[in-house]
């Protein structure tokens, strides 16, 4: 109890409005939803108005008011959360992904006459989960968090509730989600167990805080049940990566989740795991450095290879971006590994700077290549074969561009903002020394070429004429539709971004 | 620093074309005038360096002309925009200056002219050219190399002839494997040397006082020396080429085949032999004996060719074996000659892509068998096409003679390159039979029937004037150094000796 009343004096409240203030939101939506008369439609105005404006509001504290916080961070919550900048940059990052899924959703569902409101109400709630997530300091508010985002996946993945993909995506991403849960669990409890029955010397008097965990993983990271409830621990977290091995899931849950869904899946969810994993392995599991650094190592090969090698033989575009997400979670994993790695000189915080900047890049190319596919999407949106987009830059130039530059940037191709980041991961890797995972990246990098530029030739390169009438086969007379104004103008910026970041970083780059 | 005339001709060069390139995309102004100063401005500004050369003040470093930008985003890696020339690049610069003028104006008088986002395209080649040889930073010299690349793929793709979408693809991978394996071992220069900075005159000050270890170097040149090779060709890597500029329209085989496939040689002069010696030495015997591969295995390869198109694929592959046999020995002698035959190869390369896309405008093919008694009906061309032959065989009075007969020299004073020196004699045999055999397939003879027929449809037409001009200026510059090449080789010797003050090869073909 004595616990809980310092937690209430605290008064930290103030910390946390963004998160309180969208979770509130979408509580109201949701009582409004529930009162909401037969026949009107249900909106979700609110949500976007909360997520937009904490944005504004985010950004506007940092240009304005505390331009740079360099500080370590401030501790609350009886050391449950610690806020600092980096943390905050990640909270703008996942209020900046609930927007655009919010806004890339909205059409879909209105076309096919699904509740919106709910929709949007989910997504802000794992906004703000992600939000907490990447600011906690204990293993409590760390698994209370990750439910929360996990539990908002399982509808959001399944929300298409007339599709058999998108129920059978919600199903097994269900399964799986839980199985990884127990494992995190078990991890978790480990870790306390061993931490709070420790007879030699003190033990921690609260083992869940990472703070203090950190000491004694340092002082026992010989002990098997350190090591166990570590391995335990990183296997749950490898679920919501889509790391080996359980990537397996995947493929599936991406290619049947509606695209605006797989887009906050594949960007906002694997984002918060990877900073939660930088949390982790740069803090309580620090001191297991030798240890973590083999098993990460194989983790990340097989996952390199998983997602290229997958991707290959894929004609169905949904998948393709869920075998190559993979590979992407291959490539960060080689980041946190130099974070562990890293030459004692070089300031961990480059490393971390490093992830961010990929994960910045990806999220750009990523919400551009899927806002894309949402536009195209067919009435059944997991139905999404390459030929889909035969010919797109002589039907619609805009998108075809908005398509190219993503999947460009993906494939790691100058000048575009993918090419930087996957150069600051390299330079990292380096600094860290980790030549064997270097060669498996470039291979990586060499195959997905191949897959990322089939799918940009059957879009720009027209195919040829002769060809065409030597097989006699029915041309299909289909002409894709242009976006709303809106939506071309938010695929445009993000365009834009993704080549300005690669010519010139700014003040992003200083950071390093 | 103040701002020079000279130095804002030199960023006028690469930033014009960039600027026309966004002008095109965005569609403003006309096509023709944004043309004439996307390839005008370079052209003008490879005369104004050439003659300014000599009289402007020279930076400790050996560079003139330079220009320091500090504030890219990524001044905390020690990257910078540093413009600049030196000897080896001088020539180099001028040479993109001259066949990107030439190109352009081919690709203003065919149907490309019709598409801006193709001249956009060619436009943002140029500048990435431009950029590559006035580039004092390695890493903009990497990235405007790429920013050259990805459009080839592009208009390739676009735009090329027959088996364009599968040319394009093997290209993009052969090439991006290339880049990346180049990119791979820059970082790790950057990483090792210690010195956090990406500038190429700083980093040599540095490596010479305190050079690489040993077993670094001979882990970083072989990925530089393969990386670069796979850019150049280099046996057995090449067979993309071929393939390429087969499908290519013709100013992007002008464009690659004469310059930027240069980008790879001009890495391994500028920065991978100087800075990591003992590498190169290690390496010697490898890079001899492909280096002879691409001379006589695709020589005979070149020999057994049809297609004119293909024949000049192939002996461009062919003569890059020369410059690196330049490069392997090392000598002031070979090393200057092989930044000469760069410089004539790339000039006689894309004037002979150019006259070869003048006889397939006026026979329909490219085939030589259905070709024949073109001198008779166009003496002008044909009097060109024999000079580009004579040239690339090697004749005195052409550029390419000094560069070959330097290499050749080379490799006599070289102990113990007796054997390399024969088989690469044999090369002047090859490229003697195949040059003569094209003359004597296409320019003499009977005309082919089909040629027949198509002469009493349209009757075949001498050269224009508009198609005369980019073929005066290439064979004028192939001239010009071929008569005076002092007026070239006087400042390629002079940095060469400040690269290489005592070059000593220790390891040579018989010593294992």
């Amino acid at each position: 109890m004595n616990d809980f009343k310092l937690y209430a004096e605290a008064n930290d409240w103030g910390l946390l409005v963004p998160e309180i203030s969208l979770a509130f939101g979408a509580l109201l939506l949701l009582c409004r939803e529930a009162l909401r008369k037969q026949g009107r439609e249900s909106g979700g105005g609110l949500a976007f108005l909360l997520q937009g404006g904490l944005l504004v509001y985010f950004v506007a504290r940092y240009l304005f008011f505390d331009p740079r916080p360099d500080s370590a961070g401030e501790s609350a919550f009886n050391g449950m959360i610690q806020q600092s900048f980096p943390a905050d940059v990640m909270r703008c990052f996942f209020l900046g992904c609930a927007f655009l899924t919010s806004l890339f959703a909205n059409p879909g569902l209105r076309e096919r006459r699904l509740p919106q409101a709910e929709f949007h109400a989910l997504v802000s709630l794992a906004a703000a989960s992600m939000m907490l997530l990447v600011q906690s300091n204990h293993f409590l508010m760390l698994f209370v968090s990750l439910e929360t985002v996990a539990v908002c996946f399982y509808v959001l993945v399944s929300y298409h509730r007339g599709s058999p993909y998108s129920l059978e995506a919600g199903l097994k991403y269900l399964v799986f989600g839980a199985l990884s849960s127990a494992i995190l669990l078990f991890g978790i409890a480990l870790l306390y167990g061993t931490a709070a029955s420790w007879s030699g010397g003190t033990a921690p008097s609260d083992p869940l805080s990472f703070t203090m965990l950190e000491q004694f993983v340092a002082a026992n990271s010989d002990s098997l049940a350190v090591r166990a409830g570590t391995a335990f621990v990183l296997a749950g977290l490898a679920f919501k990566l889509g790391a080996a091995p359980f990537q397996a899931w995947v493929p599936d849950v991406y290619q049947g989740a509606p695209t605006a869904v797989t887009a906050y899946l594949a960007v906002a969810s694997k984002s918060a795991g990877f900073v939660v994993l930088f949390n982790l392995v740069t803090g309580p599991l620090f001191g297991l450095r030798e240890f973590l650094i083999p098993l990460l190592s194989l983790v990340a090969i097989i996952t390199i290879l998983f997602g290229n090698l997958g991707a290959l033989t894929q004609t169905n575009v949904k998948r393709l971006m869920g075998f190559s997400g993979v590979a992407h979670a291959g490539y960060l994993l080689v980041g946190i590994i130099a974070a562990i790695g890293m030459h004692p000189d070089v300031p961990e915080k480059s490393v971390f700077w490093a992830i961010v900047f990929y994960l910045l890049s990806y999220s750009l190319a990523s919400y551009g290549v899927f806002g894309v596919m949402g536009v195209l999407a067919p009435t059944e949106d997991a139905d999404q074969p390459r030929s889909l987009y035969s010919s797109l830059a002589q039907k619609q130039p805009f998108l075809a561009f908005t398509l190219a530059v993503g999947l460009g940037s993906l494939a790691g191709i100058p000048p575009l903002a993918g090419f930087i980041g996957k150069l600051l991961l390299f330079v990292v890797a380096f600094q860290a020394e980790l030549y064997g995972l270097l060669a498996v990246m470039v291979m990586g990098v060499v195959i997905a070429i191949y897959y990322y530029f089939a799918w940009i030739r059957e879009t720009v390169f027209p195919p040829l004429p002769s060809l065409d009438s030597s097989d006699k086969e029915p041309q299909v007379l289909w002409s894709p539709q242009f976006p709303s104004l809106l939506l071309a103008c938010i695929l445009g910026l993000l365009t834009l971004t993704t080549i300005l970041l690669g010519f010139y970083q700014s003040s992003l780059g200083q950071s390093f | 620093m103040e701002a020079s005339l000279d130095q804002f001709i030199l960023a006028a060069a690469i930033f014009v074309p960039l600027i026309a390139s966004g002008c095109f995309f965005l569609g403003l102004g006309s096509r023709r005038g944004l043309a004439y100063l996307a390839f005008g401005v370079p052209f003008f500004a490879s005369f104004w360096t050439l003659f300014r050369f000599e009289g402007v003040e020279i930076a400790e470093n050996g560079y003139r002309f330079v220009i320091e930008w500090e504030n890219t985003g990524l001044q905390q890696l020690g990257i910078a925009l540093r413009l600049g020339l030196n000897g080896i690049s001088l020539p180099l610069f001028a040479l993109a200056g001259v066949v990107g003028f030439a190109a352009g104006w081919q690709a203003l008088h065919s149907e490309m002219v019709q598409s801006r986002a193709c001249l956009g395209l060619l436009a943002m080649m140029q500048a990435g050219l431009m950029g590559t040889f006035a580039s004092v930073d390695v890493f903009f010299f990497y990235f405007a190399h790429e920013l050259a690349l990805i459009p080839t793929f592009v208009l390739i793709g676009l735009h090329g002839g027959r088996d364009r979408r599968g040319a394009a693809i093997e290209m993009t991978i052969y090439l991006t494997l290339g880049a990346l394996l180049s990119l791979s071992g820059l970082v790790a220069l950057y990483v090792s040397s210690g010195l956090e900075s990406f500038d190429l005159a700083s980093l040599s000050e540095h490596l010479k006082t305190v050079p690489l270890s040993e077993g670094l170097q001979t882990w970083i040149f072989p990925m530089l020396l393969f990386g670069f090779g796979i850019l150049v060709s280099l046996f057995p890597f090449h067979t993309w080429a071929p393939r390429g500029y087969q499908a290519a329209p013709t100013p992007i085989a002008m464009l690659h085949a004469g310059v930027l496939k240069k980008f790879g040689l001009y890495g391994l002069i500028q920065v991978a032999a100087p800075l990591l010696p003992a590498g190169k030495a290690e390496a010697f015997d490898v890079l001899v004996w492909l280096a002879l591969g691409n001379v006589v295995l695709v020589g005979f390869v070149a020999m057994a060719q049809t297609e004119l198109k293909r024949l000049i694929g192939y002996s461009s592959v062919m003569h890059m074996g020369y410059c690196f046999l330049g490069i392997a020995v090392g000598s002031t002698m070979g090393l200057s000659a092989a930044v000469l035959l760069m410089t004539a190869h790339g000039l006689s390369v894309a004037l002979w892509f150019l006259l070869e896309r003048y006889l397939r405008d006026r026979a329909g093919t490219s085939e030589m068998s259905r070709m024949g008694g073109f001198a008779a009906k166009t003496p002008v061309l044909a009097c060109f096409f024999v000079a580009v032959v004579m040239a690339v065989i090697g004749l005195p009075g052409f550029a390419n003679f000094w560069g070959e007969f330097g290499v050749f020299l080379s490799l006599a004073n070289h102990e113990d390159m007796s054997v390399a020196l024969v088989l690469a004699l044999l090369g002047i045999l090859f490229s003697t039979i195949f040059g003569l055999r094209a003359i004597a397939k296409i320019l003499f003879g009977t005309p082919s029937e089909a040629l027949q027929l198509r002469d009493k449809e349209t009757p075949i037409h001498d050269l224009e004037p508009s198609e005369r001009l980019p073929a005066i200026l290439l064979l004028g510059a192939l001239l010009w150094i071929g008569i005076w090449p002092r007026s070239v080789s006087d400042n390629i010797d002079q940095e060469v000796l400040r690269k290489f003050p005592d070059q000593v090869v220790t390891k040579n073909l018989e010593s294992n």
